[in-house]
């Protein structure tokens, strides 16, 4: 087996992957290497041919292949920053070695630190069980944007749409676009999953209509889909009697939800937060394993990606400092913990919160709210508040903590919305 | 006639602001609820002439993908987004591309150029 050595090893080479390479090498990482199991790198920003990609991290609108693009002319010139495409990393060793399969074959890859940002793939048919025949037809719709825009082949010629996720909702627009008639779009919950920009621009703009509180309980087909049954569910998502109604299609896609994709990270038995699916970790991004660091949808799923690029940021310059013995070992943990009215918050502990620091939060509501506050509380006191105009599901909340503000006696923080 | 209240959903960057215009006799009296100038501006041409961005892909030869993703430089009526669309269909590139390379000029004569959203080789 090929053995090198490296200060850090980046597993994943999509938007978290790439800033983490970026912020390492700036903190002084001498070699980097980024593995990319995919024939080129940027990861899935590739297949988002859409714009809205790029206005905080670039200040500026940028399609998804022209972010990738950006991100890797901020490192492709720097000498210590060794790229492994169409190279899976198999398994992380405990003395931080990643084991990879490529094109030269197996290679040991030794590294100080090593960060994952292997991102998230999505819910499939299976995992949401929908009743009914086993036809052809049914995409996840990140699956029929790369054949649409990559491969140049359409997935059919009706389509419906199931869940209202943002890839699903831009397939519902991609799909108009290319002449694939979109009957409808059903979301389960009584709210959409998406972007509202994302409602105005890709359903309503092609006379869409988007069913909330509505599933699909039957696919029905025998070699190819024919259609499906719609119904309306109630508060507790069981089927409304009566309810039902059919939609003639020859396509099926699925936006159900997207899994941190932690193969890896179960391998080392690293311990995963149940709500985002991803690594716990602290503020560094650090996982409970020393020197393995997550960012960007693999820890948990973000909506932007400028969010997942600036969290692998974090992380790079976090395991370049650990690479060279900087990174102070955390001398005790203060748990993070999301309360009422918040579904997730990202970190989930903090390390030596001492320092006077400013933490980054990415926190999610549970369900949508308007005019509320987010709020801090340590060791019987509110350390921070913020007003929000609202608070939706589907955007992340992202919120700086002083840590000098901290009670000495605090043994965990709550974050909240009241 | 009395002023009358539409409201709308800013579509400019993700933060999807909800913005309230007051209208008068077809004129646009004043919009709140942005929280940058370019909500404003989304209100204003939305309620007259709604335009967007508009991207899609090309064939391209040569390259090891059969297409090339491309985005107009500026935004079109919203309209026109099919037409272009069909257009696009007649057009083929050879690859190496650059990013930014206009592939259309002023496409359909809408004073909006299709230009390459990454660079293929």
């Amino acid at each position: 087996m090929d053995k090198k050595a490296y200060d850090v090893a980046v597993i994943g080479g999509g938007p978290a992957g790439l800033a983490a390479a970026k912020a390492a090498a700036e903190a002084g990482a001498g070699k980097i290497a980024v593995i990319e199991r995919d024939r080129e790198l940027g990861g899935i920003l590739q297949q988002c041919i859409h714009n809205g990609f790029g206005l905080r991290h670039f200040n500026e609108e940028l399609t998804g292949p022209a972010y990738a693009e950006r991100c890797l002319g901020l490192i492709k010139h720097l000498p210590g920053v060794c790229f492994y495409v169409d190279t899976m990393a198999l398994a992380v060793q405990n003395d931080n070695t990643v084991v990879t399969s490529g094109p030269r074959g197996i290679t040991a890859i030794k590294a100080g630190s090593v960060v994952l940002a292997m991102g998230c793939r999505e819910r499939t048919r299976g995992a949401i069980r929908i009743a009914g025949t086993r036809p052809a037809g049914v995409f996840t719709a990140g699956a029929a944007q790369r054949m649409v825009n990559m491969e140049g082949v359409l997935p059919g010629n009706t389509a419906v749409i199931l869940g209202s996720g943002d890839i699903g909702l831009i397939m519902a627009r991609r799909l108009s676009i290319e002449g694939v008639r979109v009957m409808a779009c059903l979301e389960i919950a009584p709210w959409s999953n998406g972007l509202t920009r994302n409602i105005v621009q890709c359903l309503d703009d092609y006379d869409i209509p988007l069913y909330l509180s509505h599933t699909i309980s039957a696919i029905h087909g025998r070699d190819r889909v024919t259609g499906v049954t719609c119904v309306k569910v109630n508060e507790a998502f069981r089927p409304v009697a009566g309810s039902e109604f059919y939609l003639e299609c020859d396509t099926v896609l699925l936006s159900v939800g997207l899994i941190p994709e932690n193969e890896l990270s179960r391998q080392m038995d690293l311990p995963l937060d149940p709500l985002t699916g991803g690594p716990v970790v602290d503020q560094n991004r650090q996982t409970a394993h020393t020197g393995v660091f997550a960012a960007g949808n693999v820890l948990h799923v973000h909506d932007l990606a400028d969010f997942a690029s600036e969290e692998g940021a974090i992380a790079g310059r976090a395991a370049a400092l650990h690479s060279s013995g900087q990174l102070a070992a955390p001398p005790g943990v203060l748990p993070v913990i999301a309360g009422d009215g918040l579904r997730t918050v990202v970190p989930q502990l903090l390390s030596d919160p001492g320092g006077g620091e400013n933490i980054r939060l990415f926190v999610r509501a549970s369900r949508p709210r308007e005019k509320v506050t987010l709020e801090a509380a340590a060791g019987g006191r509110v350390v921070f508040t913020r007003a929000l105009p609202a608070a939706r599901p589907s955007e992340m909340i992202v919120a700086d903590l002083k840590t000098d503000r901290l009670p000495k006696t605090a043994d965990h923080i709550v974050i909240r919305l009241t | 006639m009395a002023i009358e209240t539409k409201c709308l959903s800013c579509i400019v960057c993700p933060l999807s602001c909800r913005l309230r215009a007051e209208i008068k006799d077809g004129k646009i009296l004043s919009v709140s609820g942005n929280s940058c100038p370019r909500g404003e501006m989304y209100a204003r041409n939305e309620l007259t002439a709604p335009r967007r961005v508009f991207t899609s892909t090309v064939k391209i030869k040569n390259a090891f993908l059969p297409l090339l993703p491309v985005v107009s430089d500026g935004s079109l009526p919203k309209g026109k987004i099919l037409d272009c669309a069909l257009f696009l269909r007649s057009i083929e590139v050879s690859a190496p591309v650059r990013a930014g390379h206009v592939i259309v000029p002023d496409i359909l004569g809408l004073g909006v150029n299709i230009v390459a959203s990454r660079s293929m080789d």
